[in-house]
């Protein structure tokens, strides 16, 4: 069934984007992510220009996030102190990210960045992923313990907080910047960013398990709804008719994903999570480096009359 | 040289026997509205060439051009060049205002109907339409084989928003004619003008304009111009429709 796009103005099958809806919904259930990097290029590639799928994407993030948060809420698996210091940096990275959005897309580079960022970002996250995944199953079977963590200089730095509910004794400065950072690529990429967040979280900042996740998706909440808002206001991309198929295959999709990844070991998850960035990346490098089948594109600059 | 004379003299000859033929023409649809399954239509094209008593009795073979042309717009045509190693847009050329879509039918091959300089006074052939392009300071047309606007006229042709048919136009009676005006999915939204030549013996005689109009409607139009108009209104209603979408789905998956 053929349904018109009003503002990426093309029809499109909409059990075609239900079903991709409902498959990343799947992966993002599954891992704890928002699945934005998987849902972008995929939009790119059925024929949805770059600017709106991103644009797009960030309300469809936006929703998958909020089902999960709020599941994570009644498990009361989301540090609100820490959520809240992570949003003051994620809204200031997000204003700043849609901003270079529209001064790259003027500047006809656009296309560019978000292919260069996805394969900086894909190939280094996954491939940390990956390694730290294989080395954390390698000891499972010797049976070896997981080393004990110890403090890193993050640690040392000043304007230290108590985060109750994550147990942890933590300077706000690099909160803040994370949050910066996470919000600025995510609305560039069109990405929550939840799958670098949580191993930042993880590893840098030494937040428990057990908050991290749900902690994270509300800062991918707020900042994807931040950025849906923006985008909607100075960009006039967002294109809610796409949005809202994607919203309902993504929801239903992350159900069955989350039901899924329980049954599979942390490492093994996290194994096949950095995998799949990888790979993801490496197709961006690829289509960088290769001669692409035809040296020139057309942008329209907008109809007049 | 003398063939392009000739030609010249024909014209001048003809040009005051010109309002002997008339152009009556209409369109099936003159207002094709966009709805949720739109996906692309096929307009017809239909007319006749109407004599009087002034027509040449010895005219009675007749050639005729249609061109489309969709709602105008400025368009940045860019290459890619190998820079360290990864294919970046380099070189661009920006065209301006030129035609969203724009479809040129005739009865029989353009170079059959008329002589390549009248062909290129009269735009007939997609190598022979003028397309502005900003070179530098000065804004030109340029020949017909450069790289960008070839690429161009290329890129746009496997969109289907240009394409040149010339065995579009059929005549039914050797004065009735018509022709169909396929519309791709993606079609720009806007007015369209349709441009009709009428020649004979290689002579441009007359011509005529129609147009038609291609609208969105109802649910189309309301989201299009609130986005456009109302951006922070818009982007509030999406902001909503996230967040009931996802408390929905969690109600609904809430039990198991």
């Amino acid at each position: 069934m053929q349904l018109y796009l009003p503002i990426a103005d093309l029809p499109v099958n909409v059990f075609l984007v239900l079903a991709m809806g409902a498959a990343v919904g799947f992966v993002s259930g599954m891992f704890g992510i928002g699945g934005g990097f998987l849902m972008t290029p995929l939009l790119i590639f059925i024929g949805i220009t770059p600017a709106v799928a991103v644009a797009s994407v960030a309300s469809h993030i936006a929703a998958s996030s909020f089902s999960g948060a709020l599941s994570y809420w009644r498990r009361r698996a989301i540090d609100p102190a820490l959520a809240s210091v992570l949003l003051c940096g994620g809204v200031t990275g997000t204003t700043l990210g849609v901003w270079a959005f529209t001064q790259l897309r003027a500047l006809g580079q656009l296309d560019l960045m978000i292919a260069l960022s996805y394969v900086v970002l894909l190939t280094t996250v996954g491939s940390l992923m990956f390694s730290e995944g294989l080395r954390a199953l390698m000891r499972t079977r010797r049976g070896a313990l997981p080393p004990r963590r110890s403090h890193n200089w993050i640690h040392g730095l000043p304007l230290k907080m108590r985060f109750k509910r994550s147990k942890i004794y933590l300077s706000v400065i690099p909160v803040v910047v994370v949050g910066i950072v996470i919000g600025f690529i995510g609305a560039i990429m069109g990405i929550g960013g939840g799958f670098i967040l949580v191993p930042i979280m993880i590893y840098l900042l030494r937040v428990p398990t057990s908050t991290v996740i749900g902690t994270s998706m509300v800062l991918t909440l707020v900042t994807m709804l931040f950025a849906t808002m923006l985008h909607a206001v100075t960009n006039h991309l967002v294109d809610a008719v796409l949005a809202l198929i994607l919203m309902v295959g993504g929801v239903t999709g992350a159900q069955f994903g989350a039901r899924a990844g329980q049954k599979i070991r942390g490492e093994q998850l996290r194994l096949l999570l950095g995998l799949l960035i990888l790979s993801v990346g490496i197709r961006f490098a690829i289509e960088l480096v290769i001669q692409p089948s035809d040296l020139f594109t057309i942008r329209e600059l907008g109809v007049s009359g | 040289m003398t063939r392009t004379l000739l030609a010249i003299v024909l014209v001048l000859l003809l040009g005051g026997a010109a309002r002997a033929e008339r152009l009556i023409v209409s369109v099936s649809n003159h207002r094709v509205t966009v709805t949720p399954n739109y996906s692309g239509e096929e307009l017809v094209l239909f007319g006749s060439v109407e004599r009087d008593a002034t027509t040449p009795a010895d005219r009675t073979a007749y050639d005729l051009v249609v061109t489309v042309r969709g709602p105008r717009a400025d368009m940045v045509t860019r290459r890619k060049e190998r820079t360290f190693g990864i294919w970046i847009n380099t070189d661009y050329r920006q065209f301006l205002q030129v035609p969203s879509y724009l479809a040129l039918f005739a009865n029989r091959p353009f170079d059959a109907i008329t002589s390549p300089e009248i062909a290129r006074r009269q735009q007939i052939g997609l190598n022979n339409v003028l397309l502005t392009q900003r070179v530098g300071g000065d804004y030109a047309d340029v020949v017909p084989n450069d790289a960008f606007r070839s690429a161009f006229i290329r890129l746009r042709t496997q969109r289907g928003l240009y394409r040149e048919d010339p065995s579009a136009v059929t005549f039914l009676t050797p004065t009735l004619f018509r022709t169909g005006i396929p519309l791709p999915g993606e079609v720009p939204i806007g007015t369209y003008e349709i441009e009709i030549k009428l020649f004979a013996n290689g002579a441009f005689i007359g011509k005529t304009e129609t147009a038609f109009e291609i609208v969105k409607v109802g649910f189309e139009q309301f989201v299009a111009t609130t986005a456009r108009h109302n951006g922070l209104l818009y982007g509030l209603a999406t902001v909503a429709m996230a967040l009931m979408t996802g408390w929905m789905a969690s109600i609904v998956f809430r039990k198991d």
